[in-house]
């Protein structure tokens, strides 16, 4: 066990620190679930990937700089250290992305990830359906190949970013005889064909932060699936893995979130410590993201080693959303009545943007498989409890 | 930056473990709170010729010469078969005080002695009101202010005091410092004792990783024996989350016990905080296993017949022994209320 960074790693740290520097937008972009801010996003991924910053744990061939995952978290250390713009493309680059590396032919990698990468084409994913949610086996949306060509029928839903995104990924039934997790396959769709209707839906602040998706009719070429035909469910659980594991949520996101909840808490301590509950809250904060963040380097260096992900990242999943949740609660309490100020609004001081924090946090047990389901898959698969 | 234990630590845990499971049985322990002592010779020794009770001391006294690091998978064994034998406050925390005091002649007449299982050690530190096995201990290391005094135990008092855990043996001890008992005081002992109290709360929070994961097992175990509606208990998603939240506690313990360890074989500046992370994260860990565990054994966990009472009981005294939560917490407070506190992305290594 070494617990110092390497000289090349040092130096790594350097190179993102003045590159960001010099380059992060001074004032903050918009919301990217508002056009004007979706496209101000998409220009600052192009700009990331001049500096090939896009994804740095991608082959160089790629656009990407062949970072193991200790680098990768370095590098998103000083991203949330400055408060780097949000990954307008996450879905692709840290989901789909690794998905395709895995199982994607020579031919699709070099279709899809440069343009991933310079956020040229943006991802959104497909997954749920108004009959499945945390029951994803059920999924009825259909693709039924018709020579070089599947077409797909059905509906997709909660699709993040689905407004504005460029393409889907996505699973559909193949095989109409089967039931369950058989029998379905991995598709990539581009949103822009015949057939296809997207409508926003606005989300718990009102933008159209998600979509519903229909799909009539609509042809895809079959050299858009990925893995094997029927085998879709394999593809999307490796999908999932990494959603719930390592890449969708580094641990550098709620430690600076827990280190402002210790500034505010610092700057209102007068008034917080009316409630002697407040500051327990706090030191549980920074100790449950220093948490997080060492666990993520034991796995790191486990996977670094040629280790899996497994079970595991269920617990992961449960542990930083609620994490969030309460960091964002105690924040809230720590405002006292004006936590429920909009930050432009005339009288909002200096409530910050706490309330929006607030607000995503209450999706995080949701999304990437509910919390209750990763407690299941905790219970059945790591801890060997039976299943009904 | 590697995070990893190396292979030959994982090995030593492995055969540690495969000893400790098979020797040191819940029936065995049973059988111990019969006895006078709750202690065996015949184990000890057994320890001894693992070089267990050697690991920390230096090779020129007949030990391992390994450090905290080495020790601390180990730790997390004692607490999965929760081992009544001193074997942490001796080699753990007492054998790195004779080691580091120096008072070489000390080192030299007891070090040897605990290296081949003919010695131990109970330590009296501030935090504790009491001292755990001091009736079976050669020598004595005990706060007194900011010194620390070895004191053979032929020249102190005991008087037992009883506690929840029958396997726990706890005495108050009168005695009287001189200058003859004293190995050091002023800034070299407070160090003494702080290194001490960090060692001893890091021992505790490596058992209760053990001790939770234990408790884990015996539960899972039994939900899948125990019907009820005419199928196991653990089919029921209300039970099997019970579980599912002591293994995600567990989870984000263990790499805060390890990066304590580190920090305290490394003398790191901030081991005391790592220390006290661990040692919260740990115990809650292990609390709420022994709660949860209680609760999906329904009537049977509130039984004496049942064994989870041994590892239950074990979680509930290490909670408050080795500093309480009050002192813990006030070291994490210390740290990150601090101006200029290095927290934040980044800021962890």
């Amino acid at each position: 066990m070494d617990l110092a960074y390497t000289e090349k790693q040092k130096a790594l740290r350097q190179e993102v620190r003045e590159w960001l520097a010099a380059n992060v937008p001074a004032a903050p972009l918009a919301s990217f679930d508002t056009a004007e801010g979706f496209e101000q996003h998409r220009a600052w991924e192009a700009k990331l990937n001049s500096g090939r910053w896009g994804m740095v744990t991608w082959p160089e061939e790629l656009g990407g700089r062949g970072c193991d995952l200790i680098e990768w978290l370095i590098f998103e250390e000083e991203y949330w250290r400055v408060g780097a713009p949000l990954r307008v493309n996450q879905n692709g680059i840290f989901l789909l992305g690794p998905t395709l590396m895995e199982y994607g032919t020579a031919e699709q990698k070099k279709r899809f990830l440069p343009k991933m990468a310079t956020g040229e084409e943006v991802w959104c994913q497909g997954w749920s359906e108004p009959g499945a949610g945390s029951d994803m086996a059920a999924i009825r949306a259909r693709a039924e190949r018709q020579g070089d060509h599947y077409v797909i029928n059905g509906q997709k839903t909660w699709s993040t970013r689905a407004v504005w995104a460029d393409w889907c990924f996505g699973m559909f039934r193949t095989d109409p005889a089967s039931e369950r997790h058989h029998g379905l396959t991995f598709i990539l769709v581009p949103l822009n064909l015949e057939g296809i209707t997207v409508r926003p839906i606005p989300q718990l602040d009102g933008l159209p932060g998600f979509a519903e998706i229909f799909f009539d009719n609509v042809k895809v070429p079959v050299d858009c699936r990925l893995g094997d035909e029927g085998k879709g469910w394999k593809v999307a659980m490796a999908t999932a893995g990494f959603e719930r594991g390592l890449m969708l949520r580094s641990p550098a996101r709620f430690q600076q979130t827990a280190a402002r909840l210790v500034q505010l808490y610092k700057a209102n301590r007068a008034s917080a410590d009316r409630d002697p509950t407040v500051r327990d809250a706090v030191l549980r904060a920074w100790m449950d993201a220093e948490a997080y963040c060492l666990t993520t380097y034991q796995t790191a260096s486990r996977l670094n080693a040629g280790g899996r992900i497994g079970e595991e990242s269920s617990t992961n999943k449960i542990f930083w959303s609620e994490l969030d949740q309460r960091m964002h609660e105690t924040a809230l309490s720590i405002l006292g009545a004006r936590a429920e100020l909009l930050p432009h609004a005339p009288d909002a001081g200096g409530v910050g943007n706490w309330l929006d924090g607030f607000l995503f946090a209450q999706s995080g047990s949701i999304y990437a498989g509910t919390n209750e389901i990763q407690r299941n898959i905790i219970a059945q698969r790591m801890l060997g409890m039976p299943r009904a | 930056m590697d995070f990893r234990f190396s292979d030959d630590q994982k090995l030593f845990q492995q055969t540690v473990r495969e000893f400790l499971v098979a020797e040191v049985t819940p029936e065995r322990i049973r059988a111990s709170w019969q006895t006078d002592t709750g202690r065996s010779d015949a184990l000890w020794a057994q320890l001894a010729e693992l070089g267990l009770t050697g690991i920390t001391v230096p090779e020129a006294h007949g030990g391992l010469g390994m450090n905290e690091l080495d020790f601390v998978l180990l730790a997390e064994e004692i607490g999965y078969v929760a081992l009544p034998e001193p074997l942490i406050d001796t080699v753990l925390v007492g054998v790195p005080c004779l080691r580091d005091c120096g008072n070489e002649q000390l080192a030299a007449e007891w070090l040897p002695k605990i290296a081949a299982g003919e010695a131990k050690l109970a330590i009296g530190l501030d935090c504790n009101p009491l001292v755990a096995d001091a009736h079976v201990a050669g020598l004595l290391l005990l706060a007194h202010g900011d010194e620390l005094h070895a004191v053979p135990r032929a020249d102190v008092a005991l008087t037992a005091n009883e506690c929840l855990d029958p396997s726990r043996r706890l005495f108050r001890v009168d005695w009287t410092p001189s200058a003859a008992t004293r190995l050091a005081g002023g800034a070299a002992g407070r160090a003494l004792l702080d290194a001490a109290l960090n060692r001893a709360a890091l021992g505790a929070a490596a058992q209760c990783l053990g001790l939770a994961q234990r408790m884990i097992e015996i539960s899972v175990a039994y939900t899948r024996d125990r019907q009820q509606f005419g199928q196991a208990i653990g089919t029921f998603q209300a039970v099997q989350h019970l579980m599912a939240n002591v293994a995600v506690k567990l989870e984000y313990a263990r790499a805060p016990v390890h990066r304590a360890a580190y920090d305290v074989a490394h003398g790191k500046a901030r081991a005391g905080v790592s220390v006290s992370h661990a040692k919260i994260a740990a115990s809650e860990a292990a609390l709420l296993g022994a709660r949860n565990s209680i609760q999906v054994h329904g009537a049977m966990g509130y039984t004496w017949e049942v064994d989870l009472h041994i590892f239950a009981k074990r979680a509930w005294t290490l909670d408050n022994a080795w500093g309480d939560r009050a002192f813990h917490k006030q070291r994490v407070a210390d740290f990150v209320l601090a101006d200029n506190a290095a927290i934040g992305a980044g800021a962890t290594f």
